[in-house]
């Protein structure tokens, strides 16, 4: 401490800069502020704590501490250990991965797979060198894809019903998003339309999408679509499927972007007309990039619902991995592992929602230019 | 001028001015937009008729009355395996309501209490908050579902051991069981008290708030509404001699008898949807609060107003503005999402008419479009409400 002066002999600017009060730096500093700064605060602090006591240890035990790894069916998994049986899962690995794809091809999913993301690259990323180039790749990819998938040019066919695992989960969440964008598009704009037939059209199918539950439009894919064809023709079941997904999606996504056209402010389309730009011209050039750009978290946030909403396929009886961990119990060797296989594919949905979250919160704040009412 | 230029044009008419014009082309691209949607309407009815022509039937909804022949574990109304599709069909239309009811209740506690305390000053609470929202939106509502339903499958006890937690509640792998309220004919006399003392306080509230408006004068309307709302039909209650007993639940050779029987069904259905959407809600509930400026909150306080009546009277009807659209979006997205109770076998609207009725009959036709066209009322309903409060609550802005 300084030693004390008279105000008399005190010399302007001598004074030592003092280090601030130990209570409200470091470590206890921040103890106090956000744990202990007033007497509710300490009795909620104590039963949080009290909480994770109770639940993380025993999970821990559970989860990582007790559990077996390796071993070859359910009774070996209980002789070794009390706690989870992780041996299933990695045991049926790679069923949860590729569903039933023949072992020898499981090379074209990965490699399509890298491709997509490196197909997703240039839409993301917009300072990218070269990007008019790539994302002609990027609209090329969709085909290349789908060859790759299922055969054909050259490739082994392969059966859409073989195909399975978090593989299906990703086909029909990316085609469902990346179909469902331009029917979005043209379904906001004709909602907007001043023409009333194409406007009364555009409400009646946004409205009757969005008003039921997927699941029951799945039904409908999977018993009642025959009876809109001409008798005779089978369609594959995961096609129907995507079709549905896709028509639901696309109803969704209209609202989304509606709500970019409501957030352009009305100078915008009087600017744009005074421009003498005609429909086309003043939407293509002035109205979709911005509204398109401020619906972006909107569209990420359908496509995590979307992506989320892809395990009700089980329903109908695709093998998404809640399908395949169907088939897994139904094995006498695997029985009653349910939370096992369910944590784990929570956990697989988990990572990749978050991060989708995630990227569309920094989107939210880059997009935000802070002029938009 | 404008005559000079425009004269020539209509005395040599081309075809292509139709184009041009913007009344004539909407027109036309209204014209070809019917014709596209109408030859397609049409190309599907004809290979629906010539599909229902070549299984020898037609449309019609008689089957409906006949006896649906099966059985259905949870219902609120009588039901037997004699009764009608029909009456199944209402069965599973009032368990849809029954679940979606509870899991609207448990959301909205779980909503607002987590959005609160994400909020909270104190780092551990909304550490934990943040960790329980995150996991619960990210994982899909069905995998909630079934880890639910599979929990209270394996991990709780026989019946024989049920876990007895408070008097008379039990919770087995068989279901939860708790005491069942059973109503003697008195108990209208305490309706009757509640209704009239719910009308007091709205006419009394009415008559406190002309008086503050005059003299300035405040009563304290809550608490005397409250007490009033309580104790009432609390008075009428005891005068009309008890009219409510409760059946406990007692185990009796291998299950309990007695008492009301939650399955384990309902149970799952209702703790996972109440808890996915919460999470949304608790998004929500944080977004509505933050929403409110805080120099709205200064402001109060620098007119002398209380923490409590800031609270009560600033923030709070602000952030409801914010809040309750996208809520009601939310409730209306779990009623949709009860329909995944096909997935544990709850037999609610999906898994009667377009579950069991739809494979016995083979009417894959009626049943859907039965299905479709509730969930349609339904959600069109809600939204009709909610335009409704959006118009009422938005600003009025010059």
């Amino acid at each position: 401490m300084a030693q004390l002066q008279t105000p008399k002999d005190y010399v302007p600017g001598t004074h030592p800069n003092l280090p601030p009060p130990v209570a409200t730096t470091g470590v206890s500093g921040w103890l106090k502020s956000n744990l202990f700064s007033s007497p509710t605060n300490i009795a909620l602090t104590v039963l949080a704590a009290y909480f994770l006591y109770k639940i993380v240890p025993p999970v821990f035990h559970w989860a990582v501490l007790d559990a077996v790894v390796d071993a070859g069916h359910r009774n070996e998994c209980r002789e070794i250990g009390s706690g989870a049986c992780w041996a299933v899962v990695v045991i049926r690995f790679e069923q949860f991965m590729y569903g039933f794809y023949p072992e020898h091809l499981r090379w074209r999913v990965n490699l399509a797979f890298v491709m997509m993301l490196l197909a997703l690259v240039p839409v993301l990323y917009d300072n990218l060198p070269w990007r008019k180039y790539l994302l002609w790749y990027s609209l090329a990819f969709p085909f290349i894809g789908f060859f790759m998938l299922w055969g054909g040019l050259g490739f082994e066919p392969v059966e859409s019903a073989k195909i399975g695992g978090f593989t299906l989960t990703v086909i029909i969440g990316v085609t469902g998003i990346v179909v469902s964008l331009p029917i979005g598009i043209v379904l906001s704009l004709g909602r907007r339309s001043k023409m009333p037939i194409v406007r009364s059209l555009s409400i009646i199918f946004i409205e009757f999408f969005r008003g039921v539950p997927l699941i029951t439009l799945l039904f409908v894919a999977s018993t009642l679509l025959n009876y809109f064809m001409p008798p005779g023709t089978y369609i594959d079941l995961l096609l129907r499927v995507v079709v549905m997904v896709i028509l639901f999606a696309s109803a969704y996504m209209a609202e989304v972007i509606r709500g970019g056209f409501a957030a352009i402010p009305k100078g915008q389309f009087e600017a744009a007309d005074a421009l003498g730009l005609n429909y086309q011209k003043s939407m293509r050039l002035i109205i979709l990039p911005q509204a398109l750009k401020i619906s972006i978290p909107g569209i990420v946030n359908t496509f995590i619902g979307l992506y989320k909403d892809t395990t009700l396929v089980v329903i109908v009886g695709l093998l998404d991995p809640l399908g395949i961990s169907r088939a897994v119990l139904a094995d006498s060797a695997w029985q009653g592992l349910s939370t096992e296989l369910y944590i784990f594919i929570a956990v697989g949905f988990f990572i990749s929602c978050f991060a989708m979250s995630r990227y569309s919160l920094y989107l939210e704040r880059k997009l935000d230019t802070g002029y938009r009412n | 001028m404008q005559q000079v230029a425009v004269s020539p044009s209509r005395t040599s008419f081309k075809l292509s001015d139709l184009w041009s014009e913007q009344k004539s082309r909407q027109i036309i691209i209204q014209i070809i937009v019917l014709v596209i949607l109408l030859s397609v309407v049409g190309y599907l009815i004809r290979n629906t008729a010539a599909n229902l022509e070549l299984l020898g039937r037609g449309i019609e909804y008689g089957f409906l009355f006949s006896p649906a022949s099966y059985d259905i574990n949870q219902s609120l109304i009588e039901y037997t395996s004699r009764s009608s599709h029909l009456r199944a069909g209402i069965v599973g239309l009032l368990n849809t309501a029954l679940v979606a009811i509870c899991g609207i209740f448990l959301a909205t506690i779980v909503g607002f209490v987590a959005g609160v305390l994400r909020l909270s000053s104190n780092w551990l609470v909304s550490r934990i908050v943040y960790v329980f929202v995150e996991f619960s939106r990210n994982v899909p509502v069905l995998l909630w579902i079934l880890l639910w339903h599979g929990v209270i499958i394996h991990s709780l006890p026989h019946p024989r051991q049920a876990i007895a937690t408070f008097e008379g509640l039990f919770l087995s792998n068989r279901g939860f069981y708790v005491p069942k309220p059973l109503f003697d004919p008195q108990i209208w006399w305490v309706v009757a008290a509640l209704i009239i003392a719910i009308a007091g306080a709205i006419v009394f509230a009415r008559h406190a708030r002309t008086r503050q408006e005059l003299t300035g004068e405040t009563y304290p309307v809550l608490t005397i509404n409250i007490g009033a709302i309580v104790l009432i039909p609390l008075v009428a209650y005891f005068f009309s001699g008890a009219p409510v007993e409760l059946e406990m639940p007692i185990f009796k050779g291998f299950n309990f008898t007695g008492g009301l029987v939650l399955s384990p069904e309902l149970v799952a259905l209702t703790f996972a949807l109440g808890i996915y959407t919460g999470a949304f809600i608790a998004e929500i509930v944080r977004a509505g609060i933050l929403a409110v400026s805080h120099g709205q909150t200064e402001a109060a306080y620098s007119l002398g107003i209380k923490p409590n009546w800031t609270m009560r009277l600033i923030i709070l009807p602000q952030a409801l503005r914010v809040i309750v659209p996208p809520l009601i979006s939310q409730y209306l997205n779990l009623t949709k999402n009860s329909s995944l109770a096909i997935a544990v076998g709850y037999m609610d609207i999906v898994a009667t008419i377009g579950g069991i009725t739809l494979n016995q009959t083979g009417r894959a036709l009626e049943c859907m479009s039965i299905v479709l066209a509730i969930y349609l009322l339904i959600s069109l309903g809600i939204s009709a409400i909610m335009n409704w409060y959006n118009k009422r609550i938005s600003l009025v802005e010059r």
